[in-house]
Parts: structure tokens; sequence; C-alpha cells
């Protein structure tokens, strides 16, 4: 069964077309780089995934659940990355874990295990809004991952990361985590070396969706252009 | 649910006490207020009807202060969708928004009291005051509730800060007859006021049926 089948999905903010026509398959343990330019649909598409969107037009299956209706299904199934750490300032790493452990039904015991295969157990007791962008993300990718869920959601989740701290997170988010994943990214070629299948976006309509391997760099970089 | 509700009300009121944005703001404006209506009216002492009123329309005023913060943190910090990617209830926010505000508004009327009956009110509380707490502590309820619903209902619009009042303040005026009429009698000295059963039984009325709504609709407010 894949894990993601879009057919023509379609998303609109008022009149304006967010997403249309987005036709994607991927199988479990893939990952789909998502490319475009700013404003392209990317972070709506990602939303959409996570239900937390609706689909205004076509049909979106999620890991086995066809959305909207079969979304409170596949939630707990999902790990989102996306702009906003989704983290409270005032609250402290180790805080900011048990309150998602709670949500998730998760056991207390995964948080230590987390903060430090994320490198912050040392920083586990201050408030958020004390550690650095890094640290940050950092603590992001741990509550994200934390239900140890089937489906990632990245939108670019490296960012503020320095290269030795990405390498860490890489069995957490990366290809060696096993897991089916959803990349937004900038980053042209490590996308497409990344993945398996590219989407490529143009102003919310599809430009191409074909293995990453067959997708050309300079049809790619057209995108940004 | 219960669980779920309880690990929100555990952070919200971990953040209110570190960050004191809420509690402290909405009992800074009661006693300004009162100091207001003490030079305001150019009267020593209030009773019956007008302290009444005026203790009721200032809490009033206070609770919109702490309804139009209650779901800020979440809209700030992006706590909402952490929330919706949870497969959770989402009836236990509303369960947890309202408890908090329930309890912020206590903790108000713990300081609004004494200070209302130091600057403006004319009868000795002490007597009235055990009829007073029941009828605060089911004006409380009612407000949470409908609060803790507004709240939400504003949280993803831009002009927040004025449909929290606007939607609001008419909801609770079926509370604020009922709550006035119990208490007025009570502020005249009186401690066996008439007609005590009905409105009180109108504020319990008022209660259930906004928690009912509530429950039923909750859900649909957070879908996109």
């Amino acid at each position: 069964m894949a894990a993601i089948e879009l057919e023509r999905v379609e998303r609109r903010y008022g009149d304006r077309i967010a997403l249309a026509g987005v036709t994607v398959r991927i199988q479990g343990g893939e990952t789909l780089a998502v490319l475009g330019a700013n404003g392209a649909g990317k972070t709506t598409l990602l939303r959409l995934l996570a239900t937390l969107l609706r689909p205004h037009g076509g049909t979106a299956r999620v890991l086995g659940s066809e959305l909207p209706d079969g979304a409170w299904k596949v939630r707990g199934r999902i790990g989102y990355l996306g702009h906003d750490p989704l983290l409270y300032r005032e609250l402290t790493a180790r805080e900011n874990l048990r309150y998602q452990a709670g949500l998730h039904g998760v056991d207390t015991e995964r948080i230590g295990e987390r903060l430090a295969a994320v490198g912050l157990e040392r920083r586990a007791d201050e408030p958020v809004r004390d550690l650095s962008k890094g640290m940050v993300q950092r603590l992001a990718v741990a509550r994200a991952t934390l239900h140890d869920p089937d489906l990632l959601l990245l939108d670019e989740p490296r960012a503020n990361l320095d290269p030795a701290a990405a390498e860490a997170l890489e069995p957490l988010i990366g290809r060696a985590s096993g897991k089916t994943r959803v990349l937004v990214t900038h980053d042209v070629e490590g996308g497409l070396e990344e993945a398996d299948v590219a989407l490529g976006l143009r102003g919310g309509r599809q430009v191409f969706c074909r293995p990453a391997a067959e997708v050309e760099i300079a049809t790619a970089r057209e995108l940004y252009a | 649910m219960i669980g779920t509700a309880r690990a929100i009300l555990r952070k919200d009121l971990t953040i209110e006490l570190r960050t004191k944005e809420s509690v402290p703001a909405m009992t800074l404006f009661t006693v300004v207020v009162f100091v207001l209506f003490h030079f305001g009216l150019d009267r020593d002492a209030l009773d019956g009807d007008l302290a009444s009123g005026v203790l009721w329309v200032t809490l009033l005023l206070a609770a919109v202060i702490g309804v139009s913060r209650l779901f800020a943190t979440e809209r700030e910090q992006g706590g909402l969708d952490g929330l919706l990617l949870a497969p959770v209830d989402r009836t236990a926010l509303w369960l947890a928004k309202a408890a908090a505000m329930f309890l912020y508004l206590t903790a108000l009327e713990l300081v609004a009291v004494p200070t209302f009956a130091l600057l403006l009110l004319a009868p000795d509380l002490l007597p009235a005051l055990p009829l007073l707490v029941v009828t605060l502590l089911l004006a409380n309820v009612g407000l949470a509730a409908i609060g803790a619903l507004v709240s939400a209902l504003a949280v993803e619009t831009r002009a927040r800060e004025l449909i929290v009042p606007l939607l609001l303040l008419p909801l609770v005026v079926p509370l604020l007859i009922a709550a006035a009429s119990v208490t007025a009698p009570l502020l005249r000295g009186s401690q066996d006021p008439e007609d005590l059963g009905r409105w009180l039984g109108l504020l319990s009325l008022y209660d259930v049926v906004f928690v009912l709504i509530a429950l039923a609709v909750f859900d649909f407010l957070l879908d996109d």
C-alpha cells in the first residue's frame, strides 16, 4: 500500500489557489522531495498532509486513510517539523517534551532518550527562550519524533543546524530513520540526492513529479527562476 | 480526555506562573476601575443595586482581558498546531482552557472582592460572604465556559481584540442579570433575599447550557 497517494489535489485560500492538480504517489520508507520557490505551495502541501488543512478538491490518502474523514486515524502517526518549532518558550526543553508525551500517550522514559539523541540533556532544564536557534531546532526534532511516527513531514529540517548537529540528527530524520519522509527544501542538489521521488511546484501547480534520479538539476533550478 | 485536559491545564498554569500575563493584568485593571468609581461617583460608600452593578460589570470587563489572553500562547508559539497534530479529543482543549479561566477568575476575585469592600462598599461584607461566594463560583463556571469558546473562535481572526468583547459581553448579559440580582440584596445587608432560588437557578441553568453547547461545537471550531 502506498504511504501517500494524492490525485489532483486542490487547496484554496479564499479565491487564491494555493495548490492545484497535485498528483503524487510514494511507498512506505520512500522520501519525497518537494521543490519550489517561495509561495509555490510547499508549506500548504505539508500542512495538508499533516491533516492541518483540508483538501478542497481531488483525493488525498495518507498512511491508508482518506483525508479529511480519516484524519483522526493518522494524526498520531505523523511527525511534523514545520517553520515554527511548536515549542513553548517559557517551558523548559524537558517540560515541552513531557507535555508532548502526555498528548501522544508516550512513556515519559523516552523523553530522556530523545534529549540525549539530540544532544540537549545538559540544557534540558532551561527554558526554550534561553536556547540558541540551533538548539531549538534540535528540540523541535525531538518533539516531532518523540512518538516514533511512521511519516515525517519536514520543512527545511536542517535550518539553523551546524554540520555536526545535522549529522547527529540523521538517525531521527534522515534516510537512516527508515521512515517515509516528505522533505521540503531549497537545497536542490541535496534534496534530489536524498529523495526517491521529486515534486516540483510553481505557483501551486505541479511542474513535475517523477523519480528523483530522473530529474535534472537544471530543470529543478528553473522552478526558482 | 481528562488526562489530556490535565496536561494542557498544567502547561497553561506553569506558563501563567512564569509570565504573570493574565491574572495580574486582570487584578490591576479591577483595582484601577474600583478606584475610578470611588472618585468618579464621588461617594464614599455604595450599597444595593449600584454596588452590585459596579462589582459585576467590573469583573466582567476584567474577564474580557483573561479571555483575550486565553489562547495567546497557542497562537503566538504554534501550540494549537501541536495539539491539532496529536491523536486526542479536541474538546480536552476547551475543558483545560475553561478550567484555567475559572482559576484565573477565582484568583482575581480573592483580591477584587476585599478591595471592593474596602474602597466602595457601605454594609459589612462578612454576613453576605457565603452566598456571595456561591454566586461568584456559579458565575465563574459560566464565564469560563463561554470565555473558552469565544477565545477559540477569535484565535484565528485578525481582529481578535475586538471580536472577544463583541461576542462575549452580549452572551453574558443573562449571567450579569442573574448574578447582580442575587448580589444586590446581599450588598444592601439583607440576609434572606427574595427570589434567591430563582436567580441562582438561572445562573446554574446558564452554566449547564453553555457547557453543553461548548461540548457539542468546540471540535468543529478548530476544524480548518
